[in-house]
């Protein structure tokens, strides 16, 4: 299968990328202020196909807020902290360094263990020991890139998480789910009919999406540890932009039992069938609110479509996007403060995102075809489908629009990002 | 680096082990076909953590009726019940006068025909969002149906659906292009 991988835009970095990344991703920009950061090999490297440290680098450096130093050259490669000669880090500027090993238990089980150290002070500021299976190596690393970034930055990780997207290729459309780095695709649905919206459930376990196999758009909820294919919505006519709620219990989704576009809600299991929009305009696009409360949705019912929110039991909506003609796509930060929506900019369609208090908006994609926004677990990052030489890729800013990064795939079409939750 | 630095200042000398991190595998969806020529349905392995799942069951969910199109008025060239697209306006849904002919001949053949169905699917070109239109596709989709209601086919005859852009010809560069994608399907059952 045919991987994708992140691009290393960025000059002074150029990851070692020597296992088969799917989605090729591109990096540019980056914070004003990097922290600099050892991530020395791991000990005990042998004992697995992947060098963690690179995992690691790789995705601190992904994220625009670390400056990974090299450590190539270095007379002294420390495995554990009481063997760090801090003085040697502190010239190269290190403000941390992290050190670890791998060890082999037997029967098949690695004993992962790392410590992250301040440099300056000499103490530590994490450590960690996993046993795990040899194909955890990967997401193993990411976890540990998850707690170097939330010691350093403040902030919850999103490394450790998975993405899914589609893919065309010839006439073939793919739901694959990869890891956040691009990583491990592998395949949840193939069909030769469209593929659109996929949606993770809160837990991560699961996907909804809409597929239109069966000639017609219905919605199917899938487990992807199961494998099996369910049906929540198959009525007469649309069935389509599934969306859960924050407690995982029921989904939006939008129906066109009538004419136009309308948004209900459906228990997971897809009983309960409630109609949340009454009108004789467009309604779709749902999305909850973090807290579960309102239901986000586009609608045409002033003319141009625009975003607006409704109590998510029912009731009358109200206007939320008033800046711009034309506003689409809505999806909440995972701390509820901002919306991020696609606005149709002069022709470009670019992704915005709002701050919900003061109501500023920011332009934070060039366009000029971008579609489904998706925060990353932690919010810093927003990841969605953009065209690149006529092609479908994904692509990915920072929320605060100083680290971009794109990811292609060099055979087909890549579109409708969905970035899932932290993995346990 | 000011988080830094408070950060050093709180460190914590943590260790957590985690004993026996969880897998998920993923397991690809078994998708069953109904249609007469395919395969049966097989569950498929489990992928395993980490693997790239090369062994993934492509189903063949996409089956075409083979009939004798000759006789079937409906897949003859030379009849108009052949002609299955209709052509609207930007940003309209109005069914223009020139397809007429074409929604009157399929209007009368279904009222021949009261236990046929048809499903109309409505098409937009792939400017704006997918999800949004899938919307607008559908109003054309609904609009060649109020055409159909008025020659008196029956509701439970025609299914409104639209494939918003998923159909449309990628990357237009022109109008031409673009007009080609703003149409409805009219597909019969067991098309």
């Amino acid at each position: 299968m045919k991987l994708l991988r992140w691009i290393f835009l960025c000059a002074a970095f150029f990851a070692a990328l020597t296992a088969n990344a799917a989605l090729e991703i591109e990096i540019s920009g980056g914070g004003a202020q990097q922290i600099p950061i050892a991530v020395v090999p791991f000990g005990g490297a042998a004992n697995t196909k992947e060098n963690i440290n690179e995992i690691v680098a790789a995705d601190l450096q992904r994220s625009g807020l670390f400056r990974v130093l090299e450590t190539r050259g270095m007379a002294n490669l420390p495995t554990n902290s009481s063997q760090i000669k801090y003085a040697e880090w502190v010239a190269l500027q290190a403000q941390a360094v992290t050190v670890g090993n791998v060890e082999s238990l037997g029967g098949g089980k690695l004993k992962v263990s790392f410590q992250l150290m301040d440099a300056l002070k000499q103490t530590q500021l994490a450590g960690m020991d996993y046993q795990i299976a040899p194909n955890q190596v990967r997401t193993t690393a990411h976890k540990i890139a998850d707690v170097i970034y939330q010691k350093l930055t403040g902030q919850s990780g999103m490394f450790a998480s998975r993405i899914a997207y589609i893919t065309k290729t010839g006439k073939q459309y793919a739901l694959l789910v990869a890891d956040a780095d691009g990583y491990n695709p592998q395949s949840v649905l193939r069909s030769n009919e469209p593929i659109i919206s996929p949606a993770w459930s809160p837990d991560g376990t699961k996907l909804a999406y809409v597929s239109f196999q069966k000639k017609k758009p219905i919605v199917y909820v899938q487990s992807l540890t199961g494998g099996t294919q369910e049906v929540l919505a198959n009525y007469k006519g649309n069935n389509s932009a599934p969306a859960w709620s924050p407690d995982g219990s029921k989904l939006a989704i939008v129906l066109t039992y009538g004419a136009n576009s309308q948004i209900y809600t459906v228990s997971s299991s897809g009983g309960d069938l409630k109609q949340i929009t009454k009108s004789n305009s467009i309604d779709t696009e749902p999305t909850f609110s973090h807290d579960g409360s309102q239901i986000y949705f586009s609608s045409d019912r002033g003319g141009k479509p625009q975003i607006y929110k409704v109590p998510a039991s029912g009731g009358s909506a109200s206007r939320v996007t008033f800046e711009g003609a034309y506003n689409v796509s809505p999806r909440f930060s995972p701390d509820g403060k901002s919306l991020a929506y696609i606005r149709n900019d002069g022709g470009k369609f670019r992704v915005a995102l709002q701050d919900l208090a003061s109501g500023q908006v920011q332009l934070l994609s060039e366009g000029a075809q971008d579609d489904s926004p998706s925060f990353a677990p932690n919010g810093r990052v927003i990841l969605y489908a953009t065209k690149l030489h006529g092609r479908g890729a994904l692509a990915a800013v920072s929320s605060d629009g100083k680290v971009r990064q794109r990811l292609n795939d060099a055979t087909g079409d890549v579109r409708e990002p969905a970035w899932g939750p932290l993995l346990n | 680096m000011s988080t830094f630095s408070t950060k050093l200042f709180m460190a914590l000398a943590i260790s957590v082990v985690l004993v026996a991190c969880k897998s998920t595998p993923i397991k690809p969806a078994t998708v069953e076909d109904k249609s007469p020529s395919a395969s049966t349905a097989n569950t498929t392995p489990d992928a395993g953590a980490g693997a790239d799942t090369g062994a993934i069951k492509e189903a063949a969910i996409d089956s075409s009726a083979n009939g004798n199109d000759k006789n079937n008025p409906l897949k003859d060239p030379n009849n108009i019940l052949s002609k299955r697209a209709i052509y609207f306006d930007y940003d309209s849904d109005a069914v223009k006068a020139e397809y007429r002919p074409i929604v009157e001949a399929h209007g009368k053949y279904l009222v021949a025909h009261p236990d046929t169905k048809m499903i109309v699917q409505g098409n937009t070109d792939e400017r704006g969002t997918r999800e949004y239109n899938l919307s607008l596709g559908q109003r054309r989709s609904v609009a060649v149906k109020k055409a159909l209601n008025l020659l008196g086919v029956q509701d439970k005859q025609i299914e409104t659906i639209s494939y918003g852009e998923e159909k449309a010809v990628q990357n237009c560069g022109d109008e031409d292009c673009f007009a080609k994608n703003r149409r409805a399907d009219v597909v019969y059952e067991g098309d």
